[in-house]
């Protein structure tokens, strides 16, 4: 699974920095103002911000850092999450609320609460995950304009 | 472009053209055109921040004045809590709202008294509605605003209880109207801690039916008071209880909720925001009721009160524990019963003025031009050329308000570009007068040298 760029949609890549807090959720609000600048309908670009900031958090906590990207589309948004972190063993039970393998130090935080990726299932209308433990993981969240959720 | 009314104005002479107030918006409605600052209305939550931080006062707010006063028989002054705060402890609520009538008032209707009653019906509603949370209050007009125009996800956490002025404004008028007086003759008076409450009353939001006839403001409504109170004043039966009082100053919304509501407090339109984006983020879910300030310490904190917040909200305290009457009880539960629980319609029209074109697609490909303009700005964010931010130029430039040279470095840079090419021109020499034509490089790269 790669992120690329589609004609007629407009797409953004940004760096996250594995467990950097100081600038933990930037790259999800800097995802926000464009969607606000798009115009989409509220309850959608509320959708699609929840995600971005959910999937930066993995990608900060357990991924090692990695690339926080969004396509922006009339029919769609896509946000993309890519990493070379550890992978994750057992994907339907990290779907499972309050399932975490968030370290202490970050759990004292007040984060990795286990909430991540259910919530972003909860929130997309598609979510692809490709994943192998020790080389990565990519996930695909797909909110369409369309459906209301 | 119309169809905003905001009391927030410019006086242009004392304008200066400096770019203070356009960095401390928080919703970037102010540039700087032709030396002047121009205040966007579509953006404009009428926070006073900008009244606040002009070194020129140049900015400030229309308020009603006293002779606004003469269109009613039967006028009722609706003090705000924060109003107590403003005489340094020195004069009880009570001599304050007696000296209120000598200001040409007929009565004084405490909107303390009414926070009292909203109090009640929001614990209801809290302890009714589960979802969703936080719930945030409605007793800030500039928050509401902020939420309509940069929040409008939020629109369903506002808890549709009307505002303390708004409902103490029509109990007081129905309690004229049972004394006999006409409604239309019953006038009645907010005294303000703040623009946006100003607004409130002359551009209504359409979800809920306004009841005030007039606002004046505290700074112009002090200057009389304190004459009042030192000359001596009879005073009138305080009839809020301390925790309605201490609505005026942050965290008293909060503290009157009780121990069994999970509360917050944030003051501070700027604090306001930060808090609003977790909340955007699906956060704060345990905290039950959000209280959110506009104004540093509440709205003893408004950019048109007197004294320094701090000290009011202290003074504020110390009234609210002296002064204050015990909850209503009996009389409290009949009112909430007769006024519906003071409840308003849910449905708030968010506005939408960051949105770059009604079209998603077109705002996309303009959205993509922002971008790349903004690439090619300097990013120092400096305000020179009128905008907060440099993305704010690059929008402006994209809406077709603005052009990349209103950017003093691109000027300069052209400008220099332009230099650079008058001296290559000037330094050519026509061969009559002994200059050499310029030849083509032709494979070495010392050719010209040789020639000299």
């Amino acid at each position: 699974m790669q992120f690329t760029d589609t004609p007629g949609s407009l797409s953004y890549r940004f760096a996250v920095e594995g467990m950097n807090f100081k600038t933990a959720g930037s790259a999800a609000m800097r995802i926000k103002r464009l969607l606000l600048d798009v115009g989409y309908e509220p309850q959608l670009a509320r959708r699609a911000a929840i995600i971005a900031y959910e999937l930066e958090m993995n990608l900060i906590i357990h991924g090692g850092g990695g690339q926080l990207a969004v396509k922006l589309s009339p029919d769609f948004i896509e946000i993309y999450a890519g990493d070379q972190g550890p992978g994750i063993p057992d994907v339907e039970l990290a779907m499972q609320e309050g399932y975490s393998t968030a370290p202490p130090q970050v759990r004292e935080m007040g984060l990795g609460a286990g909430m991540g990726l259910p919530n972003v299932k909860h929130w997309a209308d598609v979510l692809k995950i490709d994943t192998k433990v020790d080389e990565g993981t990519r996930l695909r969240a797909i909110v369409y304009c369309t459906q209301s959720k | 472009m119309t169809g905003y009314f905001h009391s927030v104005r410019l006086e242009t002479k004392k304008c200066k053209g400096c770019t203070n107030c356009i960095r401390r918006c928080p919703t970037e409605a102010i540039r700087v055109r032709e030396g002047r600052a121009c205040i966007i209305v579509e953006r404009c939550i009428d926070c006073g921040e900008c009244i606040r931080v002009c070194p020129n006062k140049a900015k400030t707010a229309v308020s009603d004045s006293y002779e606004k006063l003469a269109a009613f028989q039967y006028r009722i002054a609706l003090p705000a809590p924060a109003l107590y705060g403003q005489f340094k402890g020195e004069y009880t609520v009570g001599q304050i709202d007696g000296a209120l009538l000598q200001l040409g008032f007929d009565d004084v209707f405490e909107v303390a008294y009414a926070a009292d009653l909203i109090t009640a019906a929001t614990q209801e509603y809290v302890a009714e509605v589960g979802t969703p949370r936080p719930l945030i209050s409605q007793a800030c007009p500039a928050v509401v605003s902020l939420i309509q125009v940069r929040f409008p996800l939020l629109l369903p956490h506002l808890i549709p209880i009307d505002s303390p002025m708004n409902a103490a404004a029509r109990l007081a008028k129905d309690q004229a109207v049972a004394k006999g007086y006409a409604r239309a003759d019953t006038g009645a008076f907010f005294i303000t801690p703040c623009p946006a409450k100003i607004t409130a009353v002359r551009q209504p939001q359409q979800h809920f039916t306004n009841y005030v006839d007039g606002v004046l403001s505290i700074q112009e409504v002090y200057g009389d008071l304190l004459q009042v109170l030192k000359s001596g004043v009879t005073q009138l039966r305080v009839t809020a209880s301390g925790a309605g009082i201490n609505w005026g100053g942050a965290g008293g919304e909060a503290a009157a909720m009780g121990n069994d509501v999970a509360t917050l407090t944030v003051d501070g339109i700027h604090n306001v925001i930060g808090i609003l984006e977790e909340v955007e983020m699906g956060h704060l879910k345990e905290i039950d009721y959000l209280e959110c300030q506009a104004c540093t310490g509440g709205c003893v904190g408004g950019a048109l009160t007197v004294v320094n917040q701090n000290l009011a909200r202290m003074y504020l305290k110390k009234l609210a524990a002296a002064d204050g009457v015990p909850e209503k009880g009996q009389q409290g539960t009949a009112l909430l019963e007769r006024y519906n629980r003071f409840g308003i319609k849910k449905n708030i029209r968010p506005r939408q003025p960051f949105s770059l074109d009604e079209d998603v697609a077109k705002a996309i490909s303009k959205l993509d031009l922002l971008e790349r303009t903004l690439e090619s700005l300097p990013g120092l964010d400096c305000g020179s050329c009128g905008a907060p931010t440099c993305r704010a130029l690059a929008e402006d430039i994209v809406r077709g308000l603005s052009s990349e040279t209103d950017c003093v470095f691109k000027l300069r840079e052209k400008v220099s570009n332009l230099a650079r090419k008058v001296m290559e021109l000037a330094s050519l020499v026509p061969p009559s007068m002994g200059g050499v034509r310029e030849t083509k490089n032709e494979g070495n790269g010392e050719a010209d040298n040789e020639i000299d």
